[in-house]
């Protein structure tokens, strides 16, 4: 095994310097490099151990090596399999020694395919003990390489290969840290995670984590962490799991106390909000809303690393940003909302910090912290994420985090930020602060979020930040919301009406979401405008839509732009063939009794129209649909079929009686008085009133 | 005596543990010291405003007054400030019941805006209840503070309002704190005394920082303002709401990572060499010989004494420790010619001691008529193998009775009366009259806790006094009483490791009483225990030499023989004839005078282990006299009176306790005993 710390690495160059003078002038030729492709497996040995003197605890060393293209003799030997194991355990260690220089010494090895080879000599060893000198150095070199966060993980573990790993997982705590690292680095798919668990990795964690040195409890609990996100069947399985008499919860409980290490603490309540997240874990859980929420918030005091409140402050918005409970529960917590204030303001103050040493944080933000001039960015993002979940739900919390000094300045030079991360935490803090109809009046308003808003939505190419500036842009598009003139004036309408033909599903909801909001009580220019745009063609497209969300907000837009007589006659006049095609189209299909009342209550509107009223009048088919449904046991279609009738027969209205006449005549009148005995009231409030109307 | 310390600290229970003892509230906080500085445990009956209403236990506190506005509210303080030695205090408040007040219908229902069902993401609706609260404010305040007022309205008062969640540090407008609070709500208060800051807990979670720089001697303290209003106050007595342990163990941590992280200037940054050298000084000044002289090898050190002198004073102290104070006196006169005449005062406390063990029935001039001339003293000082580092792994938890512990049980035979290894000898000297009442082990513990362990006269009954012989029941249970049986030579032969036990017992003692009340009790069960391994393991040697005693009878004077008697009366006057030479010659002597008093009393009882006097006899007594001696000799060689590491345990004991005196807070975590502890 490569030793450690620095007092090894004194140790290798104290050797280095001892042996330097008679190495000079090989130091220049590097002859052994020459030795390394000898038959001779003595002389190859030696040229081994040379080399591994040379770039032990010297980056440069490494780079010049990897560049003379070593690697590959060196993975020749590796896979030679009538080679003394001794020389491979040599090999592996250069290796090892390789893959902790930099990022790119670590990918240059991958690309020369030394994961493969290190895989395969892990399987023909491993019918031997897995504490041999081989079998450590080749884990600690995967865990070399895994750690530098440039491995793509293998698309699908081959369960043979896991189990080995995972065998050799139980000891000695040095295979343990290894096999815990890789797995932790490795682990990113859902089926991933599943097979994982498969091939024992729930009970391995769960042994790990009671080990008592912490540089295998630490990767175990970011191990624990990529096997339970976002997947609720494998976090159901390790909420269960107990080693030594106690539940995986309750030993990352126990490894979250406050005088555990930091980034311990850090991990463990990473993966206990992982588990409540999957929903193995409730809100309500004295385990997440008391230990986990409060090791949260106090990772993100001013006293930390930046790292660890970046890390912090990432994971309380991740916690937090479903469940009421633990927003207003957060929101109290430590003055969390003024710390947050706190992350906007350390814009400028660690630019000038050096670069960190020894990070350890999750696999998930690997490599992430490297450069510290990026540190404000991330420090911003986190903050801006913090709020989006604290303001999600409550308008008390939304209220006094809208107050936070200069954050609405900060949302909005945040939307047109050069990173998309950033922009993306910007919108997502627009969208839980436009849930509230004071803010969208006043604040809003005054900082005329809007125009970046806009920008965002025409010029993003992520899909994920157009989905949630979308969303935000329909609560702007609210009939009380001073910005929806603003709005439309900027091509609203054409853009959304574009944003209906993406692929993606919740684009699409969005944008109709968007349109019907903007339809309602909308003038008539805005309209037609929407109708042109959109084209019925479109409209079609959406109502037979296989998500049955955009199909309701579909017919909600047609509702909203038919309504007021004088639209709905102007735009029947136009288009009213494809509606009533398009209406015709839902009562006849298979949909729910919700789809079908929308469709009903636009015929309701277009009966509220003067011509309009013929274009249900002249269909005898759509007439006998709309007797049907009020008789069929649904108390909502019977209703809004009744009122569909009233407005159709209404007695003021020009050439009702004619219309009466006809109803009458197909026994519409009739159908009335036999629903005047139903017992529902709001049924029989219309039944009333229709049965009034005829003479 | 790092080893007894550690020892030690592995048998008390864990500075946070689930319970200390029967007293939580003393358990939260292990290292205020209570005598000095009383911990808040209820309301104070008298420092309180008229209004205010107290019931069960003071604990509970109610309105009484007419509540009609602010000139109406009442507050009441706990017994006694918070000491600073707490590192980190809490209480708790439960709000029992709200004033008839604590709903606000003024207020105009909060303004419903928001939450429109309308984005895509489904937005909850809030629940529509009215704001309810209590008037109430709960916090910290000085002694003297007007208590017709909320906490936090005055000078020196710190509080947090239920009405508006607002803080109120030392004025009238507060600061937006928290969240309002009502019936069934807990809210916490924390006093950290080491960052001097409060904060607040309302239900178990953690608000933040309310206040900071607070003014030393704060009392818990609530007001109210409201007929109606009731709450409960937890000091601690009950288990909190909010995990204060964790944040207790958070502080320690950071205490002890600051101690480590200490900078310490170069000169003094060879700690390996000092720890080396303290360890060494240590050994040799008590006289460990061959451990002294091992570690010395393995760490390549000198001594600074010869190791003929080591021995030398190792001879002595196991001389004074065995009670043989008249052998003492001579060996000393011997191996150091001229030390006790230059030190008159050091003679005359040995001469004392000489007679008190004489009336013990312990030293060589009394013990001497009794002794079978077959066996000469020399035979039974011979050394045995010190075997007592055994007996105090085993240490039983300080202050649970002195009951064996069962593995030595199983080992031997003869085990209930090491539970008074020196009683059964005591037994055996007054066996003259061997009345076979049967004592249970039960009372001779009792006995040992008294410290009613007569010294052990070695060897004293054999051959001479009549003994019965019985065999003893093997495994026989600690409930059975009697066989309090000891072989004369065992005891006589661990005498030697015996000694030793009782020299590391003294020091710890000493080093215990500075600072740790606990060590008291501990003590007396350690060194029952220590003994018991040594007999056993000799009495499996000494099979043959058993015997039994049957009761413990009533210890006589000078082991009931009328010619000792006479040799200790003739004593007394040569000392008390000393006393009056001294007094010539170097004035008078409060100290002097009180010993020679306190031991003549002893005369004046019949039982005198059993009188107000009785303490001189414990063995115990002996130690201050050997360390004395001790450091006399050593002082006379020119080396010092103390070891350093002694020295510095108390001095560090003795800082903490300034600290505490001090109101520096960071005391509470820096406990040597649990440093020490967790080292382990």
């Amino acid at each position: 095994v490569e030793p450690h710390g620095p007092v090894c690495k004194l140790l290798h160059l104290h050797l280095i310097m001892e042996v330097l003078p008679t190495y000079m002038d090989v130091e220049h030729s590097r002859a052994y490099i020459d030795q390394l492709y000898s038959n001779d497996s003595h002389k190859c040995f030696q040229a081994v151990s040379e080399l591994k003197f040379a770039v032990i605890g010297s980056v440069r060393e490494k780079g010049t090596i990897i560049e003379q293209g070593v690697v590959v003799r060196l993975l020749q030997i590796l896979r030679s399999s009538e080679l003394d194991i001794l020389l491979k355990t040599e090999v592996v260690t250069v290796l090892n020694s390789l893959a902790k220089g930099l990022p790119e010494h670590a990918s240059s090895l991958v690309q020369a395919g030394l994961l493969p080879a290190l895989w395969e000599q892990i399987e023909t060893c491993a019918g031997g003990s897995g504490t041999s000198a081989y079998t450590q150095m080749i884990l600690c070199c995967l865990r070399s390489v895994y750690r530098q966060g440039c491995a793509p993980p293998p698309p699908s573990w081959d369960h043979k290969l896991l189990t080995t790993l995972i065998q050799h997982g139980y000891h000695p705590p040095s295979n343990q840290e290894c096999v815990a690292n890789i797995l932790a680095h490795a682990c990113k798919t859902c089926e991933q995670q599943q097979q994982l668990v498969d091939a024992g990795g729930a009970d391995l964690v769960a042994c790990m984590l009671c080990s008592p040195v912490s540089r295998v409890q630490l990767p175990a609990l970011h191990c624990l962490a990529a096997m339970c996100y976002k997947n609720e069947r494998v976090s159901s399985i390790l909420a269960t799991k107990s080693y030594g008499g106690k539940a995986v919860p309750d030993l990352l409980v126990g490894l979250m106390a406050r005088d555990r290490p930091r980034d311990m603490q850090l991990a463990a309540a990473t993966s206990l909000t992982f588990l409540h997240r999957a929903g193995a874990l409730s809100a309500d859980d004295p385990k997440i809303i008391f230990k986990t929420l409060q090791c949260l918030v106090r990772m993100c005091r001013r006293d930390r690393e930046v790292w660890e409140r970046v890390e912090a402050a990432n994971t309380l918005a991740y916690l937090t940003e479903v469940s009421t409970e633990l927003q207003r529960t957060a929101a109290m917590t430590d003055h969390l909302i003024h710390t947050m204030n706190d992350y906007l303001k350390d814009t400028t103050s660690s630019a000038g910090a050096s670069a960190p040493q020894g990070i350890c944080g999750s696999p998930i933000s690997c490599r992430q912290y490297d450069n510290p001039s990026t540190w404000p960015e991330l420090m911003l993002e986190a903050a801006l994420k913090v709020y989006a979940s604290l303001g999600a739900n409550d308008e008390d919390i939304r209220q006094r985090v809208i107050k936070t000094d200069g954050l609405m300045n900060t949302i909005v030079t945040s939307l047109s930020a050069a990173c998309p991360a950033v922009q993306l935490a910007a919108v997502r803090c627009l969208h839980s602060l436009s849930r509230s109809v004071h803010t969208l009046r006043t604040t809003f308003q005054d900082h005329m979020v809007w125009r970046p808003l806009m920008t965002v939505l025409k010029t993003s190419s992520s899909e994920e930040l157009v989905t949630v500036a979308s969303s935000t842009l329909c609560n702007l598009l609210l009939e009380f919301s001073p910005s929806k003139e603003h709005i439309l004036d900027q091509g609203a309408v054409e853009f959304l009406c574009g944003l209906t033909r993406r692929p993606h599903p919740g684009l699409r909801l969005n944008a109709v979401w968007a349109l019907m909001n903007m339809a309602f009580q909308a003038e008539h220019r805005v309209k037609v405008s929407i109708l042109h745009h959109l084209g019925t063609d479109q409209i079609f497209r959406l109502l037979s839509d296989t998500d049955v969300h955009i199909l309701m907000k579909t017919l909600g837009l047609l509702r909203n732009l038919l309504s007021t007589k004088g639209h709905i006659d102007q735009i029947m006049q136009c288009h009213g063939k494809e509606i009533m095609q398009a209406i015709i189209l839902i009562l006849e299909g298979e949909h729910s009794a919700e789809v079908k009342e929308q469709a009903l209550c636009i015929l309701a509107n277009i009966a509220d129209g003067d011509m309009a009223k013929n274009a249900i009048m002249s269909n005898e088919d759509v007439l006998k649909k709309l007797m049907n449904y009020m008789v069929i046991p649904n108390v909502k279609l019977q209703i809004a079929a009744t009122f569909c009738i009233s407005n159709l027969i209404w007695n003021v209205e020009e050439g009702a009686a004619e219309r009466q006449n006809k109803l009458r005549d197909m026994g519409v009148y009739k159908l009335l008085q036999n629903l005047m005995t139903t017992t529902d009231t709001a049924l029989f409030d219309k039944v009333k009133t229709a049965l009034q109307q005829f003479h | 005596k790092m080893a007894t310390s550690s020892g030690r600290c592995s048998v008390e229970p864990p500075l946070f543990g689930p319970h200390t003892g029967h007293d939580p509230i003393k358990a939260l906080y292990p290292m205020v010291n209570e005598e000095e500085t009383p911990l808040p445990r209820c309301w104070s009956s008298k420092d309180k405003y008229s209004f205010i209403g107290l019931t069960q236990n003071n604990l509970r506190v109610h309105y009484k007054g007419h509540g009609k506005n602010h000139k109406d509210a009442a507050s009441v303080r706990a017994t006694n400030p918070i000491p600073a030695a707490c590192g980190l205090y809490y209480y708790e408040v439960k709000i029992v019941s709200k004033g008839r007040d604590g709903i606000n219908t003024d207020m105009p229902s909060k303004k419903k805006n928001g939450d429109v069902r309308m984005s895509p993401v489904n937005p909850g609706l809030r629940d529509d209840l009215l704001p309810e609260f209590v008037y109430m404010g709960i916090g910290l305040s000085s002694q003297g503070v007007n208590m017709n007022r909320l906490p936090g309205w005055d000078k020196n008062s710190f509080g947090y309002h239920g009405d508006d969640g607002h803080s109120f540090c030392s004025s009238g407008s507060g600061h937006p704190y928290g969240p309002t609070f009502t019936t069934g709500d807990v809210i916490g208060c924390g006093i950290n005394l080491i960052d001097n800051v409060c904060f607040y807990t309302k239900n178990g979670h953690y608000l933040g920082v309310a206040f900071t720089d607070l003014p030393p001697q704060l009392y818990p303290t609530v007001g109210l303002q409201t007929p109606g209003e009731v709450v409960d106050a937890n000091f601690g007595q009950a288990p909190f709401v909010f995990d204060i342990g964790e944040m207790m163990r958070e502080s320690q941590c950071r205490v002890r990572t600051t101690i480590q992280n200490f900078p310490v200037p170069d000169t003094y940054g060879q700690w390996q060499t000092m720890l080396h050298r303290m360890v060494s000084t240590y050994l040799v000044h008590h006289g460990y010989c061959a451990t002294a002289e091992a570690f010395a090898r393995s760490t390549s050190q000198d001594f600074d004494e010869e190791l003929t002198s080591i021995k030398n004073r190792q001879k002595i102290q196991k001389l004074v420790l065995g009670g043989r104070l008249g052998e003492a006196i001579e060996t000393v006169q011997q191996l150091y010619p001229g030390l006790l005449e230059n030190n008159h005062n050091l003679l005359f406390m040995l001469k004392v001691r000489q007679f008190i063990e004489m009336v013990n029935g312990t030293d060589t001039e009394v013990r001497g008529v009794s002794r079978s001339p077959s066996r000469p003293p020399t035979h039974e000082s011979s050394p045995s193998p010190p075997c007592w580092s055994n007996g105090r792994t085993t240490d039983p938890v300080p202050g649970t009775s002195s009951t064996p512990p069962s593995s030595s049980t199983t080992s031997t035979p003869v085990i209930q009366q090491h539970t008074s290894v020196i009683q059964s000898t005591k037994n055996v000297i007054s066996s003259g009259q061997t009345s076979a009442s049967p004592v249970t082990t039960e009372e001779l513990n009792q006995r040992n806790a008294q410290d009613l362990r007569a010294s052990s006269p070695p060897s004293a009954t054999n051959g001479t006094t009549p003994v019965i012989h019985l065999p003893v029941p093997s495994g026989s249970s600690s409930s059975s009483s009697s066989s309090s049986s000891t072989s004369s030579n065992s005891s006589s032969n661990m005498h030697d490791s015996d000694t030793e036990m009782e020299c590391m017992e003294a020091n710890s003692h000493h080093l215990q009483e500075t600072n740790n009340s606990l060590g008291d009790t501990s003590h007396s069960n350690g060194f029952s225990n220590g003994f018991s391994k040594d007999i056993d393991i000799q009495d499996d040697e000494n099979e043959e030499a058993m015997e039994v005693e049957n009761s413990v009878g009533s210890r006589k004077m000078c082991g009931g023989n009328p010619d000792a008697i006479g040799r200790m009366l003739a004593f007394g006057k040569e000392v008390q004839h000393m006393s009056q030479v001294l007094r010539r010659e170097l004035g008078k002597n409060d100290h002097n005078k009180k010993i020679l008093q306190d031991a003549f009393s002893l005369l004046a009882y019949n039982d005198p282990w059993n009188s107000p006097v009785g303490w001189q006899l414990d063995p115990l007594q002996r130690e201050p006299v050997c360390q004395s001696l001790n450091s006399a000799i050593l002082e006379s060689h020119h080396l010092p009176r103390r070891p350093p590491l002694e020295i510095c345990v108390a001095h560090t004991k003795q800082l903490i306790s300034l600290m505490s005196r001090s109101g520096i807070g960071s005391c509470a975590f820096a406990s040597v005993d649990s440093l020490l502890g967790s080292q382990q």
